[in-house]
């Protein structure tokens, strides 16, 4: 167990990432993450990794991509437009399913939007960001604590499903600072992966990874076995926080800085005498599904709180099977919800007003 | 009884696919030869473009890597930076390479990454079935130059080797062509260079080599080689365009 520091989020996961058993990292500067890339540059040649600042955000994840092939943990981070770039060598990571961390530290959008805080990529991370059929396993911190502890989860889930994982985080999230207890230095498997491009030492087959299958069924199959493995992800792998919902009459549901500033809000209407509780995703992808369709019979209404135009509502809704009503409090443009944003949301719930 | 002439072991048994008279197939061979000549089978990971030889991945027998198209030169650089005791190459195409994958080209180059690039010009994109490439030369006709490139609204053909040669990062660049016997031994030369610069760590060596498309140049194998020395090589001049060890220059 090591001590409590007070640090970034973006320091911290890159320190998390580091004592994840990550010596190679690719980046590019693009704001609000670049603290990302900065530590690494300073760290990575102190311990024998790579800190390499690539000349484009595809280069860096094809960089990553390279790494992954051979067996070994690689990440990249970047911020809302750069993740976009990105979208292709995700689609290859996953269709030649290779293991691997990228961050997305979020900013407005669309185009080049802002700099302030968003969550406004929530659809591109959760619909699977590229093109193809896919997904990749995405997590939402809410703290300093989990920027570096989802970090560690990240690269696991990673690798125990060979996939590429998202930390989603809002920019939020990467600029503050709390204290933190980093996790234990994890000690990795060094063996050859069976599949990965380490040479063949003339002693074995060649390996080749791979995405492209000319042949219509072998793509059909492969596709097919990756959303098996997408279910067994499903099944097992959601991670949620529940907060006050023993006796919530309205459920809100939110993740990252919404879901700090939701717990406040949630406290004070509570002393109003209404019955708030909350529903915080921890994973995104997969969405706990379960827990909110368990709520949907107790409560009267779920509230949405997050900073897009109301893309997790849409997964709300789904959850609950549109069994009770979803109300919107969002804010965009790098605005953050305010404690009184989401009373009047709670108010409008109450009330049940459309 | 001596053998002359065997298949080198770093080619697999699989049958080639590219089309009567194209040159992939020489160069592939040259590759293997040097690969098995330099006994490196066991330690080398390619890098698959995208273009006529994605599929390189089935007919190398070294660990293959198939990269999006363009980024070749990028994966090879994670590849290299995972374990720079392995031998890293990639093969690619002039639209991977000098067009989609330009960007991947000039800074793996700068960086004076130290992998080897095969890089293949035969002035069009074959794949998908004789489109106009970065390297058609003017004048070309084309499936997207139906009249000619016109530089005026196409532009110019680039020569990778002479520009790359304006970089610090690069340690050897050399034009060769396969279209006659005594350029393929000279091309053998230079790829088996650019694999043993990497051995030694003497960091980028890119081989171009101009090649034929008799398909979509629309001739017979032999005319495709005779284009070669009457209308490329005027205009991508072989020869050496850097070589840090100073042999050869000029």
């Amino acid at each position: 167990m090591q001590e409590k520091v007070l640090m970034k989020g973006n320091e911290a996961l890159a320190e998390a990432a580091i004592l994840a058993g990550c010596r190679h990292y690719f980046g590019y500067p693009i704001t609000p993450q670049t603290e990302v890339a900065a530590y690494m540059s300073k760290k990575m040649p102190k311990i024998g990794g790579v800190f390499l600042q690539a000349e484009s955000e595809i280069a860096a994840i094809n960089m990553v991509y390279g790494v992954a092939a051979t067996g070994k943990r690689a990440m990249t981070s970047s911020s809302s437009p750069g993740i976009a770039l990105k979208c292709e060598g995700i689609s290859y990571l996953a269709g030649s399913d290779l293991p691997a961390l990228i961050v997305n530290v979020q900013r407005g959008g669309p185009g080049l939007g802002g700099i302030q805080p968003s969550q406004s990529d929530y659809f591109l991370a959760t619909r699977g960001p590229g093109h193809g059929d896919f997904h990749v396993i995405v997590l939402a911190p809410a703290s300093v604590q989990e920027m570096a502890d989802m970090t560690l989860k990240g690269f696991e889930l990673a690798d125990k499903y060979r996939m590429p994982c998202m930390l989603l985080a809002d920019g939020t999230m990467g600029q503050m600072m709390e204290p933190v207890v980093l996790p234990d230095p994890v000690e990795l498997d060094n063996t050859p992966k069976d599949w990965a491009v380490t040479g063949t030492e003339c002693k074995r087959e060649h390996h080749i990874v791979n995405s492209l299958y000319l042949a219509p069924k072998k793509l059909e199959d492969v596709n097919l076995e990756r959303y098996e493995r997408y279910k067994k992800i499903e099944e097992e792998e959601c991670l949620w926080e529940e907060f006050m919902m023993e006796d919530a009459e309205i459920c809100i549901v939110s993740c990252g800085i919404t879901a700090r500033v939701s717990r406040n809000a949630i406290l004070e209407a509570r002393k109003q005498g209404i019955k708030v509780g909350m529903i915080r995703p921890i994973t995104l992808w997969p969405f706990p599904k379960k827990p909110l369709l368990a709520a949907a019979d107790k409560v009267k209404s779920f509230i949405s709180v997050e900073l897009n135009m109301g893309q997790m509502k849409e997964d709300v809704e789904l959850a609950i099977r549109c069994k009770k009503p979803v109300y919107g409090c969002t804010r965009v443009g790098g605005m953050i919800t305010t404690v009184d944003d989401i009373l009047a949301s709670i108010k409008e719930a109450e009330k049940g007003e459309e | 009884m001596a053998v002359v002439f065997d298949k080198p072991k770093s080619l697999t048994d699989n049958v080639l696919h590219y089309c009567p008279g194209c040159t992939h197939g020489i160069v592939h061979r040259l590759v293997a030869e040097v690969i098995d000549e330099l006994g490196i089978e066991g330690r080398t990971i390619g890098i698959a473009p995208v273009g006529c030889s994605v599929m390189a991945y089935d007919y190398f027998t070294v660990d293959m890597v198939e990269a999006a198209h363009g980024r070749a030169p990028a994966v090879a650089t994670g590849v290299k930076r995972s374990d720079p005791s392995k031998i890293v190459f990639t093969y690619q195409g002039d639209g991977d390479l000098a067009s989609i994958g330009m960007c991947e080209t000039v800074h793996s180059a700068v960086r004076g990454e130290n992998i080897t690039i095969i890089f293949i010009n035969n002035a069009i994109y074959g794949m998908t079935g004789g489109q106009m490439a970065p390297t058609s030369l003017p004048g070309q006709v084309t499936q997207t130059s139906p009249y000619g490139r016109n530089t005026e609204t196409q532009g110019f053909p680039i020569r990778v080797c002479e520009l790359l040669s304006e970089l610090d990062g690069p340690a050897y660049l050399e034009r060769v062509t396969v279209n006659n016997v005594k350029n393929v031994r000279n091309a053998k030369k230079a790829i088996k260079k650019a694999f043993q610069n990497q051995i030694d760590g003497k960091g980028f060596s890119l081989v171009e080599v101009l090649s034929s498309c008799p398909t979509n140049w629309g001739m017979t194998p032999q005319k495709a080689l005779e284009w070669i020395d009457e209308k490329m090589i005027p205009y991508y001049p072989l020869g050496v365009y850097r070589d840090k060890d100073g042999e050869n220059n000029g």
